[in-house]
């Protein structure tokens, strides 16, 4: 699992934070205060963001510093929003967003 | 009015912005990421005396003296759009708000290039400054076990970084060979370029690479005897004779497929193995991001000792647009002290073109100041970054004669009606 660099050789220890609790896809987590939503779930072991709109394949950070759009999630009930540049707050609902629904209907029995 | 307007508060735009106001102007820096320093923020080395540049303590240091100057930063806010009106007027578009300046500066810096490996968008494959900033900005471990694809001085940089925290990287190696990764896929080339960086090249390497340094038979010999598992630098493989040729995980990255190239860089069937990790960076290098400057109508060169496509410009970083400046890695990719020295030369040419008189000996002594940062750079991109540096310059000088030729002064003086 991934986690947080509390003792760093060179940048020392990591300087007492206040904890904020926040929610992605309806689960709480805690993060630390200043910490970008990407960071703040894979302290907590997520990678995961978001399912590509067509595919459905998952997709994570890839670039981390608001180039590429790849960790693109719903803050607060506004979509798109980049999950490497934003920072966590107290109360945040975070969602991935998913497949969108196909254009053509499926009709088998186990898609009704 | 703002006076000045900065884009970008990396090195290069906080210091032309702490400059400009300490010569009076009111300055303001736009930047979407959370915090103030830019690519600076992850940077963590240790210099040849011995100590540490440590990107963080010098973002803080760049952030604080514009901040006394009185410079207003405004991050979390992402530039859509830049546009000149008809009387000089740069407008500078955010979602929420539209600013207006007479000067306006550049500082957006570099982005990595992706490097497509098959299996590269699963969750856990990342470019190489992706897992730098997590590590050592968020402090948070981008895995366990990470394996780098691409060698070069940033993911070599990178990668004594990640072990510095404690994360275990298991290997550096080359992407597989295809038409995306020609020159980053062949071993020689490879050697050849990390021979040629100064201090930052990983030491055994060159004291390896350097016997065989004399001639190109003598480097592809160096790559031929190069040993099949590697050298290995601060106790990571360096393995230029293998290469991942596929990522894999079925919901998430669980590792690599590496096989054995020849010293072209082609795969050698059968040697293919599966190696686990639970991350792989991408190190794909870095080219300037401009698109800022390329929507506003700067001409732009392809020059590859600075990294890429450049808008042309000027030794006192202006372009060749009334009023729109450039400086930091948009000019071409090289370290963090180089953009900070470009970046005091923008704010002192802004201040000089603001109408503030006496700093033409400044100037010239900043534009010096920018090629000693460069001579004694401990880390360079580009061996041939001077060249580059030349190339601008005599494209810019050619730009200068062609509107003698046609009697205009400026041709943004036109374009903008100015
Ligand atoms: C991922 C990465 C890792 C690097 N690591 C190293 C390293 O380890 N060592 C080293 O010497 N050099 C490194 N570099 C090179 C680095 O670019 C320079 O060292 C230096 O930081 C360049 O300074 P700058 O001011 O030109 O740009 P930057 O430091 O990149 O700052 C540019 C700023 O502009 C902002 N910006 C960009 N576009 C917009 C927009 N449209 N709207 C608002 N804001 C915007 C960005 O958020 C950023 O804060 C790295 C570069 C990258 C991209
Ligand atoms: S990871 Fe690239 S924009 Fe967030």
């Amino acid at each position: 699992m991934s986690g947080r660099i509390t003792d760093h050789p060179v940048l020392g220890k990591l300087p007492e934070t206040r904890f904020v609790t926040f929610s992605f896809n309806n689960q709480e987590y805690e993060g630390a205060e200043g910490d970008s939503i990407a960071a703040a779930l894979l302290a907590n072991g997520i990678r995961t963001l978001r399912y590509h709109e067509e595919s459905g394949s998952p997709r994570g950070i890839y670039c981390n510093i608001g180039h590429c759009f790849e960790c693109r999630v719903t803050v607060d009930g506004e979509p798109g929003v980049r999950a490497c540049l934003t920072p966590v707050k107290e109360g945040m609902t975070v969602e991935s967003s998913g497949k969108l629904p196909s254009p053509v209907r499926d009709w088998r029995p186990e898609n009704d | 009015m703002t006076d000045v307007i900065v884009i970008g508060a990396g090195p290069a735009g906080l210091s032309a912005a702490a400059v400009a106001a300490e010569k009076g102007l009111n300055v303001l820096v736009i930047d979407e990421y959370m915090k103030p320093g830019g690519r600076l923020l992850g940077q963590l080395y240790e210099e040849p005396d011995g100590s540490w540049w440590n990107g963080i303590e010098e973002s803080a240091k760049l952030f604080n003296r514009a901040a006394e100057a009185g410079v207003t930063i405004k991050l979390q806010t992402p530039v859509n759009n830049i546009e000149t009106t008809a009387d000089g007027i740069w407008s500078v578009y955010t979602e929420e708000e539209t600013f207006v300046t007479r000067h306006l500066l550049i500082a957006t810096g570099a982005a990595e290039a992706p490097v497509p490996v098959p299996g590269w968008t699963l969750p856990g494959v990342m470019s190489v400054g992706a897992a730098q900033v997590m590590t050592n900005v968020h402090r948070v471990k981008p895995g366990n076990r990470g394996v780098i694809i691409g060698i070069n001085v940033l993911s070599a940089a990178i990668a004594m970084e990640l072990k510095l925290a404690g994360v275990e990287v298991a290997s550096l190696s080359l992407p597989g060979k295809n038409s995306m990764t020609e020159e980053s896929a062949d071993p020689r080339k490879v050697l050849n370029s990390l021979l040629h960086v100064s201090h930052m090249a990983p030491s055994p390497l060159v004291r390896f690479g350097s016997r065989f340094l004399q001639n190109d038979i003598m480097k592809k010999l160096g790559v031929s005897f190069f040993p099949k598992n590697g050298v290995k630098m601060w106790d990571i493989p360096v393995q230029l004779r293998k290469a991942v040729i596929e990522i894999y995980g079925e919901n998430e990255v669980e590792g690599v497929v590496m096989a054995n190239v020849t010293s072209d860089g082609e795969v050698i069937k059968g040697t293919e193995e599966r190696i686990t990790a639970d991350f792989v960076c991408i190190a794909g290098g870095l080219y300037p991001l401009a698109e800022l400057a390329a929507v506003a109508g700067c001409p732009f060169y392809l020059i590859d000792e600075l990294g890429g496509y450049v808008p042309l410009h000027n030794e006192q970083m202006e372009t060749t647009l009334k009023g729109l400046y450039v400086a930091g890695n948009i000019t071409g990719i090289e370290g963090a002290k180089v953009a900070a020295a470009q970046g005091t030369t923008a704010g002192l040419t802004i201040a000089r073109n603001s109408g503030i008189h006496g700093l033409v000996k400044e100037i010239q002594l900043a534009i010096q100041s920018i090629k000693q940062t460069r001579d004694n750079a401990s880390i360079q991109f580009h061996p041939e970054v001077k060249k580059g540096r030349e190339i601008i310059q005599e494209k810019w000088e050619e730009h200068a004669r062609a509107l003698e030729g046609t009697g205009s002064e400026v041709t943004s003086e036109a374009e903008a009606g100015g």
